[in-house]
């Protein structure tokens, strides 16, 4: 396992942080548009696949990894799911604003 | 030294590009750096020596999840203009809830590096071996010990690719085109549509 010189863990744990912390901003900022939230929704996924990833070199456990899989595999279900649901929202209503789409509870 | 360039770069871009994400006037753009952000932190995964995740990041979401988002985005057509109207509305409380995450995700990696906290020591079966290839490794746990994980992973996937069919799914209208009637396709027998001619040499065949 490299360990890059004088690169800690710690490095690795501020970009994930400020990668997620974007994320959270994004959906707040762009919170009409909701391909733009389930984008910032993957941002914080991966900021969390690159703290995973970070713990699981320098605490040498591989299992870290494998979580970090699993992460991925929920994020593309997600992704697949809510674009989806996109899809028919946007057929049968012409617009994507997300502040009409508490009409869709039954 | 290297190792710091190449993190530093990977990371300047990582961060940039998920700002330009979330910036972008245009989805289609937001979606382009988004790619750009996947891969810079591929870049950053396979510094640390975890190529597998790194080549599934490349696969998986440049290769998949990406070009999902950029199908959806170039098919809708919406006026994107409009969806910007409550930008710098929100703004502010974007802002604040931004600044006091991230105060407070910096002070958690404060205190680690400070030493105050002792996680656990990793567990001494899953240290992986000097001279087994990362991929090797995760393989002998993925398929061992982490089976019942992995076979989880690949029904949530089934399930998901069976929700997204059945969401938009449309079913098509009667009479449209010409439709499949099973009954009428089993009620055909041999002898309905072939005839048996045993034709004269040089005389043709009288339909």
């Amino acid at each position: 396992m490299i360990n890059p010189a004088g690169i800690g863990i710690e490095h690795y744990l501020t970009v994930g942080a400020i990668l997620f912390v974007l994320g959270v901003l994004g959906i707040f900022l762009n919170r009409k548009n909701v391909i733009v939230i389930l984008m910032a929704v993957e941002l914080i996924l991966l900021a969390v696949n690159i703290n995973l990833v970070a713990f699981s070199a320098f605490m040498q456990d591989l299992v870290g990894q494998i979580f970090a899989m699993l992460v991925l595999t929920v994020a593309a279900a997600e992704a697949a799911i809510g674009l989806a649901i996109l899809v028919i929202y946007f057929r049968g209503r012409g617009s994507i604003a997300v502040d009409d789409i508490n009409r869709m509870k039954g | 030294m290297i190792q710091a360039i190449a993190f530093y770069f990977f990371a300047t871009i990582v961060v940039a590009s998920a700002v330009m994400v979330i910036m972008a006037r245009n989805p289609v753009h937001s979606v382009l750096w988004l790619i750009m952000t996947f891969f810079n932190a591929a870049g950053l995964m396979v510094l640390v020596g975890a190529e597998f995740i790194a080549m599934l990041l490349v696969i998986v979401y440049v290769g998949a999840v990406a070009v999902l988002f950029l199908f959806v985005v170039m098919m809708l057509d919406i006026d994107f203009a409009e969806m910007r109207a409550g930008f710098s509305r929100n703004a502010p409380l974007g802002l604040v809830i931004a600044a006091i995450l991230l105060a407070e995700l910096l002070l958690a990696v404060g205190a680690y590096n400070a030493g105050g906290i002792q996680l656990g020591t990793a567990d001494g079966s899953a240290v992986q071996a000097a001279d087994v290839s990362n991929i090797e490794a995760i393989g002998a746990l993925l398929y061992g010990r982490y089976i019942v994980l992995f076979e989880i992973a690949g029904l949530i996937l089934l399930v998901a690719m069976i929700g997204a069919i059945v969401l938009t799914f449309v079913p098509p209208k009667p009479g449209a085109r010409a439709r499949q009637d099973v009954s009428k396709q089993t009620r055909r027998r041999p002898e309905d549509a072939t005839v048996m001619k045993n034709p004269e040499t040089g005389q043709g065949v009288e339909l």
